[in-house]
């Protein structure tokens, strides 16, 4: 018997574990001696309150999508793919190579084939760990971790050692050539006579990640193999009597994880950075977690909780410039959201149980 | 490289290896009890600051290391609540509080001392200090031994050797102690432990505490002993690396011992050496930083012997109704 409507699932559960995760970090606010809602009404106007500050919401939003969608889908096999940090590090060097290396007459040709190469980096690197969970039984949560250190070290090696131009001080990569720069929203809004700030990162890979939250979504509801991902999730034993290959599914997915991981870094290394530098994954990669847990893993959910994150840092990016609050606030919220949605779930949802049970039983 | 710089790396190794060590035992007492915790990193980040901090403002080291304990036990004590009471993902839980020490440190280090998520540089009684040991000058000129006797053994701080003490004594609780025997079944098999009437979530609790008690050592000792004073994110992975010294020692006390000290040379190398030449090829740094974490690939993949977890870790026990 359903415990708990539909609704309540998805929607109830969630905004609960929200709200008590927001007052914990209002008492948090308060604790350090500010004032929250002040400091509510500065990360709204800060982030919301012009098209710059939208922005920046955005940009950070897009990353989000990606790397929340990458773990919504590993969560679909009931995979935690905590890679995601370094599965985005390498299709930073994915995209880099397709800029740097290639001659490219106009953006969307070079967008197009940088999506497939930070996609082809990403999941490569996802493919070892997913290889050894599905062949040796090694956890993919450890060897994930462990691939996020390697993925560091190797970029450390290849922007210090390998792709730093001449004479350059800093690790990172040259300026990619003009013809791959990214249009803003302000050069795509600008034909329709909306003026949108010229200074924020929002980029065209904002539509990149729309269209793979929709294909995300056909896959994992509308497709054979999104259905063998399902079932592998619910149950293994189960899967492998109706004939779907563990092996093949275990790698199938953590290859499409590790390639929306991946793709982030046609936001934030090609849009933004417009080279490749040290640390351009800025955490995004767990941030994706807590959006996955969020977003209770469907595609919907993980846009709408991707727009949340972003609206949180730009807003913690505001606070920290005008209060004394430091931006690690956004740190302590994000661990709140993962802590109340992710491993206290239980908490919330008892009670709620036991008292839509409680209601059921009045009607009867 | 002489008889001298090998004493000095193999004191670095040493010094580098403790905290690894306590993190990696913390770990062992709560993962043979059949909780998976990737959160000893933000246990000992947390552990790290409120030791630095109490030290700083009492000018006590202990009261620090006691502060560092409970801010240890704190988020041991969230772990368990979530992981055992509530039956969550215990993965998730510790992401969480690795995320919630990271920036709970620096936001009450900002708060507090106003030195950009830093806290002030602890002095004199404000840290462990180096404890020389009986005859160490006396004996340091004694050809060959004098000098590993005063160099590597002695003049290291109380934790070092706490945390080495650590070792036989976690061989003994877990292996010759009925504690211990109930401990490991409850993380093989603690439907057994149920039935033959012991809590298994008592036992639970228990490991997860031992575990908080030895990441608050952990966290202590980097900001009181290794360093002066607490700076954002000091663990640097520390936590992970522990994590991966744990399977590679296949959740067994004296390989953890090994291991760790396995790990903290490499660290003592990447920190003494940028660049190793040997015969014909460099090595560069980087390679010795992602050294620990390939091998415990390698050990997970199964090639050099397997890696078996317990057998019953990570998953919630659920009392059949």
């Amino acid at each position: 018997m359903e415990k708990m409507p539909a609704w309540a699932d998805a929607v109830l559960v969630p905004l609960i574990s929200l709200l008590l995760a927001a007052i914990l970090s209002a008492l948090v606010i308060i604790g350090i001696g500010e004032d929250p809602i002040a400091a509510v009404k500065l990360m709204v106007q800060g982030s919301l309150g012009s098209t710059y500050g939208w922005g920046y919401t955005l940009y950070y939003a897009t990353n989000f999508m990606f790397t929340g969608l990458a773990v919504s889908v590993a969560f679909h096999a009931r995979m935690f793919n905590i890679g995601g940090e370094g599965q985005a590090m390498l299709g930073g060097l994915g995209v880099a190579i397709v800029c740097l290396y290639m001659p490219w007459p106009h953006w969307s040709l070079a967008l197009i084939f940088a999506t497939i190469s930070s996609a082809a980096f990403g999941a490569a690197w996802a493919f070892l760990p997913a290889y050894l969970q599905a062949k040796r039984g090694s956890h993919i949560v450890i060897t994930t971790i462990m691939f996020n250190f390697i993925a560091a070290a190797l970029l450390n090696y290849l922007l210090v050692n390998v792709m730093r131009p001449a004479g350059a001080m800093d690790p990172a990569t040259a300026k990619f050539p003009e013809a791959t720069h990214l249009p803003t929203l302000h050069d795509m809004l600008a034909p329709f006579g909306i003026a949108f700030s010229k200074a924020a990162p929002a980029n065209v890979s904002l539509i990149v990640a729309i269209i793979a939250c929709v294909a995300v979504y056909f896959l994992i509801w509308r497709t054979k193999l999104g259905y063998e991902i399902r079932a592998f999730g619910h149950s293994e034993s189960g899967a492998k009597y109706a004939g779907i290959s563990p092996v093949k599914i275990t790698v199938i997915a953590m290859l499409i994880s590790g390639g929306l991981a991946g793709m982030m870094a046609t936001n934030n290394v090609m849009g933004e950075s417009e080279r490749l530098i040290m640390n351009a994954t800025e955490g995004a990669g767990f941030i994706g977690i807590a959006v996955a847990l969020m977003g209770r893993s469907h595609p919907l959910g993980v846009f709408l909780a991707a727009i949340l994150f972003g609206f949180l840092y730009q807003g913690g990016a505001e606070l920290a410039l005008w209060t004394s609050i430091p931006r690690e606030l956004i740190v302590v919220i994000q661990a709140l959201v993962i802590l109340f949605t992710g491993a206290l779930d239980n908490m919330v949802r008892m009670p709620l149980e036991k008292l839509f049970l409680m209601f059921r039983k009045g009607d009867a | 490289m002489d008889f001298l710089t090998m004493i000095q790396v193999l004191d670095s190794t040493v010094r580098l290896a403790t905290p690894l060590l306590l993190a990696c035992l913390a770990g062992l007492f709560s993962e043979r009890a059949g909780i998976f915790d990737i959160g000893l990193e933000g246990k000992m980040l947390a552990a790290a600051f409120f030791s630095a901090a109490i030290a700083a403002m009492t000018g006590s080291v202990w009261l620090g290391l006691l502060a560092g304990i409970a801010a240890s036990l704190v988020l041991s004590a969230i772990h368990g609540l979530a992981s055992i009471t509530f039956r969550g993902n215990q993965l998730i839980s510790g992401v969480a509080i690795n995320f919630l020490a990271a920036g709970m440190t620096v936001l009450i280090a900002q708060s507090w001392f106003k030195q950009g998520g830093r806290t002030p540089s602890l002095m004199g009684g404000g840290r462990f200090n180096p404890i020389e040991l009986p005859f160490a000058e006396a004996l340091s000129t004694v050809p060959f031994l004098g000098p590993i006797y005063a160099e590597l053994i002695s003049g290291h701080s109380i934790l070092v050797y706490v945390a080495f003490a650590c070792v036989p004594a976690t061989w003994w609780l877990l292996f010759r102690t009925r504690f211990g025997l109930r401990l490991r079944a409850v993380g093989e098999n603690p439907a057994a432990v149920d039935t033959a009437g012991v809590s298994v979530v008592g036992l639970r609790f228990a490991a997860v505490a031992i575990c908080g008690l030895l990441c608050g050592i952990a966290g202590a000792y980097l900001a009181t002993g290794l360093q002066a004073g607490f700076v954002k994110d000091m663990t640097a992975g520390r936590g992970f690396i522990a994590l991966a010294a744990l399977i590679f020692a296949k959740w067994r006390p004296w390989y953890a011992l090994s291991a760790c000290l396995l790990f903290g040379f490499l660290q003592a190398i990447a920190l003494r050496y940028q660049n190793i030449d040997l015969w014909a090829f460099t090595v560069p740094v980087q390679v010795m930083d992602a050294l620990p974490y390939i091998l415990t690939v390698v050990i997970l993949a199964g090639f050099v012997g397997k890696a078996i977890p317990p057998r019953a870790g990570g998953e919630p026990y659920v009392k059949e109704r």
